[in-house]
């Protein structure tokens, strides 16, 4: 009989020895699906996990891209594993991330085409007031009428992306191009512009401010009040009762410290990576990052690793696409198998396999 | 005048057709839901049923069977997500995220040989005159059999859930998970069965949308079905009839908004196909405002992992 | 570490430049290829490229590739790569395509219905989906018997606007009492939604369908009803074998091959195409039996003349929908009025969303 118990304490060692084994594990279980494929596997493997950091053709560009992909989902994620801990579900940042990014984009879009060095600084309070705002509307409803954040905030993702498709082809549609939708570029309109702060490193005021909400996290989690708040709140939301936790308060700051981080993000991409308002501007981040936070373990540091570790497959995953003709549907699966395998070996962490005589359930 | 070109038994028989699919998907769900689970991976559990089932009625000629074909690719996905979270207690919401992104992916994989081919046409159920009573016969009475037996599964989960013994355990489950374990309930048995229940269930509907609704394979067709369907189950304040109530209110505002705009009734049509998810916001708030959560029905263990210590 | 090493070392083999002789053309998709519509639409062309070079090309593709960062950094990883010439298969990529346009001067760009041109070496290329959009029109008010046609489309832009504006007029022209019924579903892809929205149409009267929205279900839906309709994109005849009339086939492979050809002959030059008929860019689908012999005759007509350039479909007198004068009598839309169209033509009674 193979029964699971419960460690006192969880496992150092499984807890860095993990994510290894279920990266070999998917290397391995992938290798099949590709050589299923007709694909080598081993070349499809190194095009995924090595190509984008040390190929010598690709690596110079792809390592600035790997800090480019993963910023948005780590600067999410850390937002988003506050609440996870207190147990406040907002699964809505992709919603919140489009306003943001339609606020930090109206900011600019309404100074255009003046130059100032305070329009940048405008639109990124502009972003993260825009995604705190949104993230409001679950965390009032919660707190004044008990209504389920999970599902509100969910539900707000398809309003907002129906709100940004009528911008992009309302409201903030280029003037200059009538007929088309999407918004003036704002990497060609300099005072908006989230360009690279050092020429080929990727760095861009988003990487920026994914470190500072790192570092921020780290700090308030495990030294601050708060921090201690929001982990009781999470693990006996009775005793943190007692303890004078305001539920109320922490559902408006998790809620609202989550919603400004995706609304920052989206400002960073929209004003840099992403370049202008599309009907088609949102591409997941919001959802991904919720993956990332658990691959993380809702750690700020953890956080880091996962959100490099999901970047490498996609830019890996189009090399091989790309290198090997290996179906995008594949890559999509090899990146279900990575996660399943990093959350199912995560038991370990916490939990060890006993062999015990009997069968008592 | 221009209104009159709207018929009402037609848009009662579209809104039907409409709502089939997340109704499956939703009554399943609550299921899973009321046994304590919250599994987000719905979508990715209609898709596979979606793909599955349309491979199956396409090889097998039958619609039926490819229907059956569906329940099981759609439980397959299940059990991997009962797998994760029962035995080695994962995170719920991180699972069913990556249960949606696997689905997605596998069925682009399998169905890539399925794209472009017509499936078998199921036949409309011949309700012989039912079908000819005025108004009536055209809005209830000219259905295939989907339509009907998603009705009927309302009613079956309704009583179990309310008379049976098995629904009472299953609620006791959701509700209070040690207790129930204290009372000598397999509260692992319990919730693998209702989640598999609940991926064939997703499945099913994903194969009304291939099967019938479309009737195509194509990947990513679902196109958020199974999102919407986690939003029926919080609207319907998990009670089925509610569930019911609440998919063909949606099914309701898609069908209306098509046949304003036909009927060139000047609506903003990008702000109108908000309102689906604003008028379920509006309902949630109605039904859980003022009262607590008991009224709300939700189950108390929901999306709390459950480890038997002793 | 030393695995690591010989990783390094092999992806350095594996990137070598191609053999001289051989030419690299790169693909990036908004969608999968099995679609069966848009992307699907450009990887039959490419196929058929490949087909018509043998050897001599390589070709490579990415499929659902998002606008933004995404898309910059396929371009640029193919750049990387040694690849000659890029296509980017949709409206969106285009300020991406201008971005790494500039940091790759050699490599050709070749950006699908766009408009952004920064760069000596982005091609830009669209079909004129109007002109078969006429034909339909035609078709459709020459068999309609409820003087009714459902439309189904999907964003107001440019390209969709003018689609309806040309079948409009072609039905006004020969069926005075034509009404369209209009639908737009703002998405380019949702089977169930185009299903509901091709059984509201017919509900409301309308025995003919038209879309311009990606899937097959509406002519399924047609077909069930025993109504008529119009495929998108291919011949979607196998999905309603009575239903489907004919079909706007998007045919990009003769203009494919000339660029991959420019490219090889090291002639390519950037250039702003707009091609219709007369450059088999866009094709009718082979005509349903059903319609009369005089109509196929019409039609084929029509292609014939718009081909030969002796008909532009849209020629004046063409007044807007509130009445004020577009097109003086005999005169010819200017394409820039085409590319940019944001307003119905006189005679629709449905207001065009803002």
């Amino acid at each position: 009989m193979i029964r699971l118990e419960k460690r006192k304490q969880p496992s150092r060692f499984w807890r860095i020895a993990n994510p290894f084994l279920a990266v070999a594990l998917t290397m391995l279980a992938g290798g099949v699906m590709f050589a299923a494929l007709g694909k080598d596997p081993l070349v499809a493997i190194r095009l995924i996990f090595f190509d984008p950091i040390f190929s010598e053709t690709f690596a110079s560009y792809s390592r600035p891209q790997l800090l480019i992909k993963s910023a948005p989902l780590i600067l999410i994620a850390v937002g988003l594993a506050i609440g996870f801990k207190a147990g406040i579900w907002n699964i809505g940042a992709e919603g919140q991330y489009i306003i943001g990014a339609l606020f930090g984009a109206g900011v600019a879009l309404a100074f255009f085409p003046q130059p100032g060095w305070y329009i940048f600084p405008l639109m990124v309070i502009a972003g993260a007031f825009g995604g705190f705002l949104w993230a409001m509307i679950p965390a009032i409803l919660k707190t004044r009428f008990n209504t389920n954040e999970i599902l509100v905030s969910l539900l707000l993702v398809y309003v907002a992306e129906r709100i940004l498709a009528a911008m992009a082809l309302g409201l903030m549609r280029n003037p200059d191009q009538p007929g088309f939708p999407g918004s003036r570029d704002l990497r060609r309109y300099e005072a908006a512009h989230n360009a690279e702060l050092f020429a080929n490193t990727g760095i861009h005021w988003g990487v920026v401010a994914a470190l500072i909400a790192v570092i921020f996290a780290y700090v308030m989690m495990t030294r601050h009040m708060l921090g201690f708040h929001v982990q009781l709140a999470g693990q006996a939301p009775r005793a943190a009762r007692f303890g004078g936790v305001s539920p109320t308060r922490l559902v408006v700051i998790c809620l609202g410290i989550s919603g400004a981080l995706a609304g920052l993000a989206g400002m960073f991409e929209v004003s840099g990576p992403g370049g202008q308002v599309r009907i088609e501007f949102a591409s997941g981040y919001g959802f991904t990052a919720i993956i990332v936070a658990f691959l993380g373990r809702l750690n700020p540091l953890g956080i880091v690793f996962a959100g490099l570790l999901l970047g490498l497959t996609y830019i890996g995953g189009e090399l091989s696409q790309m290198m090997l003709q290996i179906p995008g549907a594949a890559i999509q699966v090899f990146q279900g198998m990575l996660l399943f395998f990093l959350l199912a070996l995560d038991f370990q962490t916490n939990y060890r396999i006993r062999l015990t005589k009997g069968a008592r359930a | 005048m221009i209104l009159g070109s709207i018929n009402p038994a037609v848009l009662m028989a579209a809104l039907m057709v409409a709502a089939t699919p997340i109704l499956l998907a939703a009554i399943g769900e609550l299921v899973v839901e009321k046994s304590g689970v919250l599994n987000l991976g719905v979508e990715g559990m209609m898709i596979m049923g979606a793909c599955i089932g349309f491979i199956v009625a396409v090889n097998t000629g039958s619609p039926l069977i490819g229907f059956a074909g569906a329940a099981l690719g759609g439980m397959a996905l299940a059990l991997l997500f009962a797998l994760l979270t029962q035995a080695l207690m994962t995170n719920q919401v991180a699972s069913g995220l990556a249960l949606t992104l696997f689905g997605l992916g596998l069925t682009a994989l399998l169905g890539q040989q399925y794209v472009g081919i017509t499936p078998p046409r199921t036949p409309r159920l011949d309700l012989g005159p039912l079908a000819e009573i005025p108004f009536f016969g055209r809005a209830f009475f000219r259905h295939d059999i989907v339509v009907y037996l998603s009705i009927l599964l309302v009613g079956a989960v309704w009583w179990f859930l309310k008379y049976s013994r098995a629904g009472m355990i299953l609620r006791a489950v959701g509700e209070n998970h040690d207790a129930a374990h204290a009372l000598g309930y397999s509260v692992k048995r319990v919730r693998l069965l209702a989640i598999v229940f609940g991926g064939a269930c997703a499945g099913l509907g994903g194969a009304y949308l291939s099967l019938i609704r479309v009737p195509q394979w194509t990947e990513g067709m679902t196109v958020g079905a199974g999102w919407i369907a986690l939003a029926l189950v919080v609207f319907a304040s998990w009670r089925p009839w509610r569930a019911l109530a609440g998919a063909y209110l949606f099914g309701g505002v898609v069908v209306l908004q098509l046949n304003l705009q036909a009927a060139g009734v000047r609506i903003p049509v990008e702000y109108l196909s908000m309102s689906p998810y604003l008028i379920t916001i509006l309902v949630l708030v109605i039904i859980s405002s003022g009262k607590g959560r008991g009224s709300l029905n939700a189950p108390g263990s929901l999306n709390r992992p459950f480890h038997a210590s002793s | 570490m030393k695995k690591l090493l010989t990783a390094a070392v092999l992806s350095a083999a594996l990137a070598t430049p191609a053999l001289a002789d051989t030419t690299k053309a790169g693909f990036i998709y908004i969608g999968p290829v099995g679609d069966f519509g848009w992307t699907a639409g450009h990887d039959r062309a490419r196929r058929e490229m490949a087909e018509h070079f043998g050897d001599a090309v390589e070709t490579t593709i990415v499929e659902n590739v998002d606008y933004g960062a995404d898309a910059e950094r396929v371009m640029t990883q193919m750049a990387l790569s040694g690849t000659d010439v890029i296509f980017a298969a949709s409206f969106g990529y285009g300020p991406d395509v201008n971005a790494v346009a500039g940091r790759f001067p050699n490599v050709a760009f070749q950006h699908a219905t766009g408009y952004i041109q920064d760069h000596p070496n982005i091609s830009l290329y669209d079909a004129r989906f109007y002109e078969g959009r006429a034909v339909l029109g035609h078709i459709a008010g020459k068999m309609t018997e409820t003087n009714t046609v459902g439309y189904i489309a999907s964003f107001p832009i440019p390209a969709v606007i003018a689609g309806i504006n040309s079948a409009y007029l072609h039905a006004k022209a020969v069926n005075p009492d034509i009404q369209f019924r209009i639908i737009w579903t703002y998405s380019w892809f949702d089977p169930a939604l185009e299903a509901d929205a091709a059984e509201t149409l017919i509900e409301q009267g309308a025995d003919v369908i038209m879309q311009h929205t990606d899937s097959t279900a509406a002519i399924r839906v047609a077909e069930d009803a025993g109504v008529m309709a119009f495929g998108q994109a291919s011949d979607m005849t196998q999905f309603g074998p009575n239903a489907h009339l004919t079909a706007i086939v998007d045919r990009w492979a003769p203009y494919y091959i000339s660029r991959v050809q420019a490219v090889i002959d090291g002639t390519w030059e950037a250039q702003n195409s707009w091609l219709g008929f007369a450059d088999g860019i866009i094709e009718m689908a082979p005509w349903n039996d059903r319609m009369p012999a005089e109509l196929q005759a019409e039609a084929d007509a029509l292609v014939a003349a718009i081909a030969a350039g002796e008909y532009h479909p849209f020629t004046g007198p063409i007044n807007r929908q509130d009445g004020t004068p577009w097109l003086a009598e005999g005169e010819v839309a200017p394409d820039g009025d085409l590319a940019t169209m944001d307003f119905y033509v006189e005679g629709i009674t449905a207001d065009l969303p803002n």
